[in-house]
């Protein structure tokens, strides 16, 4: 073996070994951020604005500027976790199949729900031990009530409110 | 990935063979094949057990693994012509150089220890399904593992360059319980915290500015602390105890989230270890060497294998001399404690960084596992493991590079050995089954309709 290809050879390998780095942190964007889907081409609305009109119902699926986005915890020993909205409903209580698995000692084990109905958040008691208080009011069991954006819902020790 | 990481591992023992004249290529094929057998084998035994595991985990232990074989296999290779090495001194004993003293035999069982620390990775995976299972065993594990820790200090003959870390099996060869005693004491704590955080958390007064857990919470910090020091008087292991407490500390942190347990932990760690430096001859020549590498006298002899280490690196630069053409047997245990010293010399810093980034990446990933998963208990143990890796990596190739004072603990998954090699592998096992619990998709309600109530809301 001459010196030249030992250092081919050298250098090659220290590339392959960044080649596995760079793959490895490849794999975890993707996790992050997830798979990267083809971006739809926007219609070019903004050159015509007659036709950007009709096209704005026709993508109902992006929220508004009055939907909530995310949940927040703002007070409480899970203070700083978000959950994201989607359409499905999340579950709040000290069970470990609950959507926010909340540590806290005044929760019950099935706490309370939030759930979207007709563009709207509902948040519901679900029988609770020490109830779940929509600003300063308390729910009862079976007696759903809608969530304004920013309004506190407290859970024993725990605080959540919506964002958008 | 796991392809790839055979893939680079294949080219890490070919370049070896390259490298170093007269090279048959038939063992090097074997050990080849015989690697990318186990690669395959792991991965469909997480594919087959833990479907939602973390991607990653297992091609980057995989990889460094498969360096440290390499890295093995490239001493052997290098010492084949019966060409000894260079012999030193340590502490006034005249050893043979690491090049002398391996043969291939060595190869083939660090490659059974690999297999052995796979086949615990299967066994695991198949019998813990579910992490909080192991929570039930809180004070056992914990008794389990001080009796490994203590184990060293009461085996005959066990001393081995001035700590007692080691327990010799006639037939056997040497192990290093502790690498094991640390799984389960991080078991143990994680149960143990679950069950005592909230009153670890939230009793306690402030002074000046930091919140003080009341005196009575202080006992197990406390018991900690003496059973650290006690390792450090007795075995004389400044490395395995720093990593012990580190544990311990981090868990304590990450379960109550107070500053003060840092401040207290961290403190009573260093008071411990100033004075066992003070006390301590063994632990006190490890400071000077430390603190003096390059006068005359120690460059000689107790400093030798730490400022050999160093030329080392220093001759490797930025590219390194390349795999298989430096020469890294001049560093005593270059093929364990110092294996990051053999990898600079060879790869340069610019490979030690790609290795560095690797476990940076596995610690990622179980932080991550500790971020998803939803029970405390797992999100304890996840966050416990993850740390004390970087931990660990951190006091060895700190200590090999000199930037802490050099401790004699074993780099995970690269050097030659096989409690820490299978240790880490079950280390990862657990962390593969805590991922692929926080991955798994939640269960689909039976009866979706009948959750939603429709209700009137004017």
């Amino acid at each position: 073996m001459n010196a030249l290809t030992l250092t081919l050879i050298r250098v090659a390998f220290l590339a392959v070994l960044w080649l596995f780095v760079i793959a490895a942190i490849g794999v975890i964007r993707t996790d992050l951020f997830g798979t990267a889907v083809a971006k739809v081409r926007q219609p070019k609305a903004n050159q015509t604005p007659q036709q950007a009109r009709p096209a704005k119902p026709a993508k109902p699926a992006k929220p508004g500027r009055g939907t909530p986005r995310v949940l927040v915890v703002t007070e409480g020993p899970l203070s700083g976790k978000t959950i994201d909205l989607t359409d499905q409903q999340i579950t709040l209580g000290r069970a470990n199949d609950a959507t926010l698995v909340l540590t806290d000692d005044y929760a019950s084990s099935r706490h309370a729900r939030i759930f979207p109905q007709d563009g709207q958040w509902i948040v519901e008691d679900l029988g609770s031990t020490n109830g779940t208080y929509l600003e300063r009011q308390k729910l009862t069991a079976n007696r759903p009530m809608p969530v304004r954006i920013g309004a506190p819902i407290r859970i024993g020790k725990t605080v959540l409110e919506l964002r958008r | 990935m796991i392809a790839l990481a055979i893939g680079v591992v294949a080219f890490a023992f070919v370049n070896v063979a390259l490298s170093l004249k007269d090279q048959g290529f038939g063992s090097l094929a074997i050990y080849v094949v015989i690697y990318a057998v186990i690669s395959v084998i792991v991965h469909l035994v997480v594919r087959r057990w833990a479907p939602y595991a973390d991607p990653l985990l297992v091609p980057l232990a995989l990889l460094l693994n498969g360096l440290g074989l390499a890295m093995l296999y490239r001493l052997i290779q290098a010492g084949r012509n019966g060409n000894p090495g260079p012999t030193y001194t340590n502490h006034g004993v005249s050893h043979i150089g690491p090049i002398g003293t391996l043969t291939s035999s060595d190869m083939s069982k660090q490659f059974l220890f690999t297999l052995v620390g796979i086949a615990c990775l299967t066994v695991f995976l198949i019998y813990v399904k579910e992490p909080r299972m192991m929570q039930r065993y809180t004070y056992l594990f914990g008794l389990i593992g001080v009796i490994l820790f203590a184990l060293p200090t009461v085996w005959p003959g066990s001393e081995v360059q001035g700590a007692k870390i080691q327990i010799t099996i006639p037939g056997l060869g040497s192990i290093q319980p502790a690498e094991f005693g640390k799984l389960f004491l991080a078991l143990s704590f994680a149960g143990y915290l679950v069950a005592k955080r909230d009153v670890l958390s939230l009793a306690g007064k402030r002074v000046l500015g930091i919140d003080l857990p009341r005196g009575r919470d202080l006992g197990p910090i406390m018991a900690m602390w003496v059973l650290t020091m006690l390792l450090l008087v007795f075995e004389s292991d400044i490395g395995t105890s720093a990593v012990f407490m580190g544990l311990f500390v981090s868990m304590i942190y990450i379960a109550t989230g107070r500053n003060s347990w840092l401040l207290i932990g961290v403190g009573m760690f260093l008071i411990g270890g100033i004075s066992a430096a003070l006390l301590i001859p063994h632990v006190g020549v490890r400071f000077s060497i430390w603190l003096n590498t390059f006068t005359p006298y120690n460059v000689d002899h107790n400093a030798y294998q730490l400022a050999q280490g160093l030329y080392g690196m220093g001759a490797g630069g930025v590219l390194g001399k390349g795999f298989g053409g430096g020469q890294p047997w001049w560093t005593p245990l270059v093929q364990s404690d110092f294996v990051i010293t053999g990898f600079g010399e060879e790869l340069g810093l610019v490979g030690v960084m790609a290795i560095l980034l690797i476990y940076g990446l596995i610690v990622q990933r179980g932080l991550r596992t500790a971020l998803m998963v939803k029970d405390p208990f797992s999100k304890l143990l996840a966050g416990g493991l993850s740390f004390m890796l970087a931990l660990q990596v951190f006091v060895i190739v700190g200590g090999s590079t000199r930037l802490i004072p050099e401790t004699g603990i074993t780099t995970p998954f690269l050097a030659q050995g096989g409690a820490s090699l299978i240790g880490s592998w079950i280390m990862i096992a657990i962390l593969v089954r805590l991922s692929d619990t926080a991955r798994r998709p939640a269960p689909k309600p039976i009866q979706d309709e009948g959750l939603t109530q429709v209700v009137s809301l004017k």
